[in-house]
């Protein structure tokens, strides 16, 4: 593991992105074949499973490292990341290893045979062969949190420097269901040629956000909008007799999903779909929240599918006869889509993604602003022109969200956050009053500050802390922030009876005095105009 | 058993001697461990410190202390008080103070490995010892001086190699000297922040032998600071000052560095673990070798730190003072380097 170690040593110190490419692309040059799949895999989010519980992990290694489990519990927080605490506490090991990272991945999944004593005792005995690096990367290995910071993007640029394989090619090459075990780099990254062709997608186009008006993407009749929906994007893979869905985050979900199997009567062999899966009932959009309770399962009763159906709003096409259309401009696969998807019968589920009719950008302008009451989060704008972009781009798509609903609360509590945010405050509860002269909190928010700000409310936390509860401050209800928000839905599970949809904090207002935030009414009041 | 020494809100004090320790509000004698800003403060009528401590106190706050070597005694009122190495940074010392036979130390600012600059840590045998415990948690253990002047140098050298300038914060008293004190001087010249070089200037004014540096003035080019290494306060490293030296490599020194989240969050290209204070082995090496009894925790992770000490049978206490430490966040705290805005 040492070359993997030295390489996660240069990655982790280093911010320049050429850097990190270099480091990467040096070692796929000379890692040994085994080990660069493996990379590849672990870089790509194929992680080998969790090999033991993170309780009896803390157990173990505050045992070896002479201290009771309290303490250890006291520095995690304060590191923020369990395989680093276990890393840091440990004494001095007594052995060295030269053994591949293929070989420590083996020791990992062996462990999970095992019952505990001897998972206990392989453990200690890697702990003590490994040096500091080495444990942190073993325990973020048998803890399934393995995450370098680097994308898949920019593994890509790096295999494609090492191996001259060109960057969009290998990102779609390295794509689908594969897994160390069932191929070689040879035949994943050199010939592209294995088992899970059959079902492997295509590299997601994904757009940046609309910054300025619209005006400035020239002529609206250059472009096409439809209707930006809040599921989960997926593709849709019909091949050899077979039907694969894929989410944006290459998992295969497919039996997640039992409602695209019928798909295989619609759409003949050979086709790619890009879509939207949504939760869907009697011709209406139903909220995220409902599709929420579909995402975690992995079987579904029938009751689940007969209160929460899915059906995939089709975006694109991007294979057609098993012809890659990606290259096609998008005027024609849209074309090719209406073609396939626009004359199926209502149960199908499939749907075509409609269009919104503009002859000016005023038009749009006014169509984006009913975005909220049909349950969109705002417009999509496509160049008719456009091929189907490997990643994010900057041109050709755009997201054009509505504005976000702001409400001004308080903050109640505060929780130090984790890894790069650890001994910072940065997870706060905020609450409104609820009329009866009591706060009722009602959303958690994480991000919208800048570092300098959450350091500086962090020293305020630290020097107004009313109670303790575990992780938890409670504070002085004194510090005003304006919290942004996608969606209002009603909820039982919340004391103020609502729920939001991405909430985050827009703005720290110390102008604002508590008495003038707003008020649970009001949420109420959003609650009707907005909840679907 | 009577308490010697008392916790006040103006700071430690020796009712026998009527004196005060590194104390945070004016009064009218305080003994000084150090020059750090939050242990020496100004505004006190008189000043007490180690003859080695007194140039730096001097230079920052403007007054004149009384001085007294290592090891030597003296009577305040009922009091005998002496100063002893407590290796924190040059001039530093730990305050043992005696009355009717009860001995307490107030440690100050402490570390127990020596770094080749600061007067080594010395145990003093007591009844109390007051102990920080900036790093008082198991997941802090320092890397050896040695190992981290070859990372240093490599970084360095790498960097010079690469066509760029070596940046790194470290405190201007104490942490500053040691990374000059750490650098392989054939790689480059060292170059150094104000703040930086005027603590450079006091020691080597009171025989500390420090490589040679030059200051970072406004008359120089770009190209004078070829394969050099800039040492500053980490305050200066997120402003414009960063500026003229083109493209640069930033390192920081800190104990935090021993954090990964820390380390990132700093979006320093390197950090590393050198620190002024003890780490976990060293406090609890440091507390052992005192064979005290009683031990009063000050600054750092006191709540944990205590708690532990009373498992390994100490009768232990946490009181609250206003001492920082070594901050955490050095962005925000521009006092850190001593020098009066």
């Amino acid at each position: 593991m040492n070359r993997f170690a030295a390489l996660f040593t240069a990655l982790d110190q280093t911010t320049s992105t050429n850097a990190r490419v270099a480091a990467l692309a040096g070692y796929f040059r000379d890692a040994p074949d085994d080990d660069r799949l493996w990379t590849i895999a672990l870089l790509s989010g194929r992680r080998p499973r969790r090999a033991v519980t993170a309780t009896n992990l803390r157990e173990w290694a505050a045992e070896r490292a002479g201290i009771p489990l309290w303490l250890f519990e006291e520095a995690y927080p304060v590191v923020g990341d369990l395989a680093e605490t276990i890393a840091l506490v440990l004494p001095e090991p007594g052995q060295t290893s030269d053994d591949s990272l293929t070989r420590w991945i083996g020791e990992t999944v062996a462990l999970r045979d095992m019952d505990d004593a001897a998972r206990k005792a392989a453990i200690w005995a890697a702990w003590d062969r490994l040096d500091r690096t080495g444990r942190f990367l073993f325990n973020k290995l048998i803890t399934g949190g393995f995450r370098m910071g680097v994308s898949q993007k920019l593994m890509t640029r790096a295999l494609a420097a090492a191996t001259g394989i060109e960057e969009t090619a290998l990102a779609h090459r390295i794509m689908g269901d594969w897994t160390p075990q069932t191929t070689t780099f040879e035949r994943l990254v050199l010939t592209g040629d294995n088992e899970a062709a059959t079902s492997r997608p295509y590299p997601f186009c994904l757009a940046h956000p609309l910054e300025a008006g619209p005006e400035s993407l020239g002529d609206v009749s250059g472009w096409l909008a439809e209707w930006k929906w809040d599921g989960i994007r997926g593709q849709l893979v019909r091949r050899a007799g077979q039907v694969f869905v894929w989410s944006r985050g290459e998992e295969l979900v497919t039996d997640r999903f039992p409602e695209f199997a019928a798909t295989l009567d619609f759409v003949p062999d050979g086709t790619v779909i890009d879509g939207e899966i949504m939760a869907w009932r009697d011709g209406g959009v139903l909220p995220f929240q409902a599709l929420q309770t579909r995402i975690g399962r992995k079987t579904v009763s029938a009751r689940m599918l007969a209160r929460t159906p899915v059906i995939m709003t089709a975006y694109d096409l991007l294979e057609q006869d098993g012809q890659d259309l990606r290259e096609t401009p998008f005027e024609e696969r849209r074309a090719r889509l209406e073609g396939l998807v626009g004359a199926l019968p209502a149960d199908a589920p499939l749907r075509l993604s409609e269009t919104v009719p503009a002859g000016s950008w005023g038009d749009l302008a006014a169509a984006r602003e009913t975005s909220r009451e049909r349950s969109a989060e705002g417009l999509m704008l496509k160049k008719r022109d456009s091929v189907y972009h490997v990643g994010r781009k900057r041109g050709d798509w755009w997201k054009w969200k509505v504005d976000p609903l702001t409400v001004d609360a308080v903050m109640i509590y505060a929780q130090a956050g984790h890894g790069r945010r650890a001994n910072l405050f940065t997870d706060f509860t905020f609450a409104v009053p609820d009329g009866t002269g009591s706060l009722v909190p009602f959303t958690k928010a994480y991000s919208g500050l800048t570092d300098a700000e959450f350091r500086e409310i962090t020293r305020w936390v630290r020097a107004n802390t009313l109670e303790r509860f575990g992780p938890v401050r409670s504070v002085p209800a004194v510090q005003v922030f304006e919290i942004a928000f996608e969606g209002i839905q009603a909820s039982t599970r919340h004391k103020s009876g609502i729920a939001l949809r991405f909430p985050r904090m827009a703005r720290w207002r110390r102008d604002k005095p508590v008495g003038e935030i707003n008020t649970l009414a009001d949420l109420k009041a959003m609650l009707a105009a907005y909840g679907s | 058993m009577r308490d010697i020494l008392t916790f006040t809100d103006r700071g430690i004090y020796c009712p026998a001697g009527d004196f005060y320790v590194d104390p945070w509000r004016p009064v009218d004698r305080a003994l000084i461990t150090h020059g750090h800003a939050d242990h020496a403060r100004p505004g006190h009528e008189r000043y007490l410190s180690t003859a080695a401590a007194a140039p730096v106190i001097a230079r920052r706050l403007g007054v004149t202390p009384q001085t007294v070597a290592y090891g030597e005694r003296l009577t305040l009122g009922d009091a005998t008080v002496s100063f002893h190495p407590a290796g924190h940074v040059p001039g530093s010392a730990q305050v043992r103070v005696e009355v009717g036979g009860q001995v307490w130390v107030v440690s100050g600012d402490y570390k127990v490995e020596a770094d080749g600059l600061s007067e080594p840590f010395e145990p003093v045998t007591c009844h109390a010892f007051i102990t920080e415990c900036t790093f008082g948690l198991p997941v802090f253990n320092w890397t050896g001086q040695a190992e981290l002047a070859a990372e240093l140098n490599a970084w360095w050298r790498a960097t010079a190699d690469a066509g760029r300038v070596a940046v790194i914060g470290a405190y201007s008293l104490g942490k500053a000297q040691r990374v000059l004190a750490s650098l392989d001087l054939s790689i480059g010249p060292v170059f150094t922040h104000g703040a930086v070089e005027n603590m450079n200037e006091v020691l080597r004014g009171q025989g500390v032998a420090l490589p040679p540096t030059i200051r970072v003035t406004p008359g120089q080019a770009r190209a004078d600071y070829a394969r050099g290494l800039v040492i500053a306060p980490p305050s200066a490293m997120d402003g414009t000052w960063m500026r003229r030296f083109g493209p640069a490599s930033r390192g920081y020194a800190s104990g935090w560095m021993a954090l990964r989240g820390v380390r990132r969050r700093r979006a320093a290209d390197r950090g590393f673990v050198m620190s002024d204070h003890a780490d976990w082995t060293g406090l609890n090496a440091a507390i052992a070798a005192t064979g005290a009894e009683r031990i009063f925790v000050t600054h750092g992770y006191t709540g944990p730190f205590r708690r532990w000490l009373e498992s390994r049978g100490y009768d232990a206490h946490v009181v609250s003072t206003e001492y920082e430490g070594e901050s955490l966040d050095t962005a925000a705290t521009a006092d850190e380097t001593g020098e009066r805005p």
